[in-house]
């Protein structure tokens, strides 16, 4: 049995939908992201796991159990605030006393949790310290810590690293797997951070306009878009407008307007005679001078510029018809940092299994 | 010699202009205090050792040739235990006006804060407006409302009659002059303690209901400790007038319920005796400021820094 259980979850404030009929099934012990663009419904979602909000109908499953009548504070599952809300008048140890005081836990168990949290975050030195003593970071641990500390369920994190610099934030993104693996418990995490989803996950559910696009591991969600929004909310995509020529079983021909034919990977739900989008990452097409007879999909074109970031250098080539194919080359020959200058003619090509094929 | 670093003296001057303007700034109020509050200090410290003129005011300073001072106002503060029962009862009614402040102010700021912001300012409007008539006259309002003639009055006593008890007269009684002080100062513990209420952030109290509070103890655990600052601000702006209140004691007490300011209040215009009324009023700000004291370290901030 799944641990948390949404059914068919909506909510609306007037006339906007927040959530729209959202339905996912969370295991034990999994990170999960709510990923998506602001306004997509993710932390309304979450407010509603938390009891902050009620849905205006669907179901919430925790264990099996329906949490609707529950409130907030009945319900065994913590979250940590994107502002850490951490009481002010409070020290350290007091904040992540707080839960275990209110669950009635006597005195030698809140203290030797209380000490047994704030290891789990690094932070036994600052137990007598208080929240505006602390770094960003700290704060941020502090909240982890307080929310971890009655073993909850669930843990529910909204936007938790937003409000940390970058590379504090990819130092607490490890800190978080690390931590996760530890206690074992379930997050839920919510972010409109792509990067910062990819590298925590163990599912992705990537929200638009309060629905659920895909639900899926980070590999799949990247590599294997189910839809046009997917495809361009999470990396860098190059799209073509296509045709479906021919389903087989293990590829598709799809025609290119004023440009040609693309093999693509199979999809099972295409049908000849469809139109739709071809998306193909910057780094799965490769660029050259010389035509590759192993990528079966290739077409010449011209460099229009490029953008060299250090360790790649972005490549845009206008192919044949005026569409313009975004190619990545990493830097990995010492020296040379630049192969192709703008206006060259080169070639564009990819791998058949390379791309995906997309509904309209 | 000049100085090689043209941007020296620049600083030099930026740094003599702003000290300048500070001095500018601070000098009026600097000026006025000296002269209206530590100038009147110092005199009335003096003054209360010194003699009563033969028609009120002061005796000379100096006569034959020697100082005219004395300890015996001080003497006669101690020796008689009526003083001190007054300031005893004094401290007692500024307690409860405070307390009874705090216990209506508290709902009604948090009410405040909890509405429509385009009604806050309305409702703290409203809770200011007394401030538009004058003192004295809402002062004799409350005459006619306790008047024994009032449908309260009546009431009251119509009730305390079906119980077969004795009539009670609300005016001129401590009754009156708490129920008039707290009219009067509530206003002050409704301000401090609204702009204490309204920078709390709501977050903390969704957090503490996420880790497990109720609202009691949400109400408790968060929000009591955080307004703290301002129920000792708002304790302060009544605690201290009321002390030294002597109108409505006058005007809505009866004749056993005098308070130090009355006690004041007729030395230097009923008894005539000025040293006495300036020994009085120097044990009186004694004693506040020994309050202000012993409350400053009962807030102490334990390295906690609130809202």
């Amino acid at each position: 049995m799944a641990l948390l259980e949404l059914c068919n979850l909506s909510r609306r404030f007037g006339d906007l939908v927040a959530v729209d009929d959202v339905s996912l099934s969370i295991e034990s012990g999994e990170f999960v992201t709510l990923l998506g663009p602001s306004g997509c419904g993710k932390t309304t979602l979450l407010r509603m796991i938390a009891g902050f909000e009620l849905p205006d109908s669907g179901r919430i499953l925790l264990d099996g159990r329906d949490l609707v009548d529950t409130p907030p504070e009945k319900r065994p599952l913590n979250t940590v605030f994107q502002s850490y809300a951490l009481f002010p008048h409070m020290s350290v140890a007091e904040n992540v006393a707080f839960p275990l005081e209110l669950a009635g836990k006597d005195p030698a168990t809140v203290k030797a949790r209380v000490r047994e949290a704030l290891a789990d975050v690094h932070l036994e030195d600052k137990a007598a310290a208080y929240p505006h003593e602390l770094s960003g970071g700290q704060k941020q641990r502090v909240a982890l810590a307080r929310g971890l500390v009655n073993r909850p369920r669930l843990l529910l994190l909204d936007e938790p690293l937003a409000a940390l610099d970058a590379k504090l934030r990819e130092e607490m993104q490890h800190e978080l797997i690390d931590l996760q693996r530890e206690v074992g418990i379930t997050f839920v995490f919510v972010t409109h951070a792509q990067d910062e989803a990819l590298a925590l996950s163990h599912r992705i559910a990537v929200m638009n306009q309060g629905r659920v696009e895909q639900f899926d591991e980070p590999s799949k969600i990247y590599g294997f878009p189910q839809n046009r929004f997917v495809a361009d909310f999470i990396g860098n995509t190059n799209m073509l407008g296509v045709e479906v020529i021919e389903v087989a079983s293990d590829h598709l021909r799809l025609a290119v307007p004023g440009l040609g034919e693309i093999v693509a990977p199979a999809r099972e739900d295409a049908r000849a005679g469809q139109r739709g989008w071809f998306a193909v990452r910057p780094e799965q097409v490769s660029i050259g001078t010389r035509h590759d007879a192993e990528l079966k999909n290739h077409f010449f074109g011209k460099v229009r510029d490029f953008i060299y970031v250090g360790n790649v250098t972005t490549y845009t080539v206008e192919l044949a018809n005026g569409t313009q194919l975004e190619a990545l080359l990493p830097n990995s020959a010492p020296g040379r940092a630049r192969f192709f200058e703008a206006g060259d003619e080169v070639t564009v090509a990819w791998r058949h299994d390379a791309g995906v094929f997309l509904h309209v | 010699m000049r100085s090689p670093w043209p941007g020296d003296t620049m600083r030099a001057c930026s740094s003599m202009y702003s000290r300048l303007t500070r001095w500018l700034v601070s000098l009026p109020p600097t000026l006025f205090l000296l002269v209206f509050f530590v100038a009147p200090s110092l005199i009335m410290i003096v003054a209360s050792f010194r003699f009563p003129g033969d028609y009120g005011g002061l005796a000379p300073l100096v006569a034959d040739g020697h100082w005219q001072v004395t300890l015996e106002t001080y003497r006669f503060f101690f020796s008689d235990f009526i003083y001190t029962e007054i300031f005893i009862k004094s401290f007692g009614v500024a307690l409860a006006t405070t307390l009874i402040c705090i216990l209506l102010a508290y709902p009604l700021a948090w009410l405040i804060t909890r509405s429509p912001k385009r009604h806050r300012d309305l409702m703290v409007l409203l809770a200011i407006l007394p401030f538009a008539s004058n003192f004295l006259i809402r002062i004799y309002a409350w005459m006619i409302i306790l008047g024994p003639q009032a449908a309260l009055a009546r009431v009251v006593n119509g009730l305390l009659a079906s119980f077969g008890l004795e009539p009670v007269s609300l005016l001129f009684s401590p009754f009156a002059v708490l129920v008039g002080m707290v009219y009067v100062h509530l206003p002050f513990m409704i301000l401090p303690l609204y702009t204490n209420l309204d920078r709390h952030d709501p977050v903390l109290l969704d957090a503490a209901q996420d880790l497990g509070a109720n609202a009691w103890r949400r109400f408790w655990r968060i929000t009591w400790p955080l307004s703290l600052p301002g129920i000792y601000s708002g304790s302060a702006l009544v605690f201290i007038p009321v002390l030294g209140m002597f109108a409505i004691p006058e005007i809505l007490g009866g004749t056993g319920d005098i308070l130090i300011g009355n006690l004041i209040k007729d030395q230097f215009l009923g008894t005539r005796d000025w040293p006495f009324g300036s020994t009085l009023s120097i044990m009186l700000t004694m004693a506040v400021l020994g309050c202000a004291g012993l409350a400053a370290w009962f807030a102490r901030p334990r390295g906690g820094r609130h809202a």
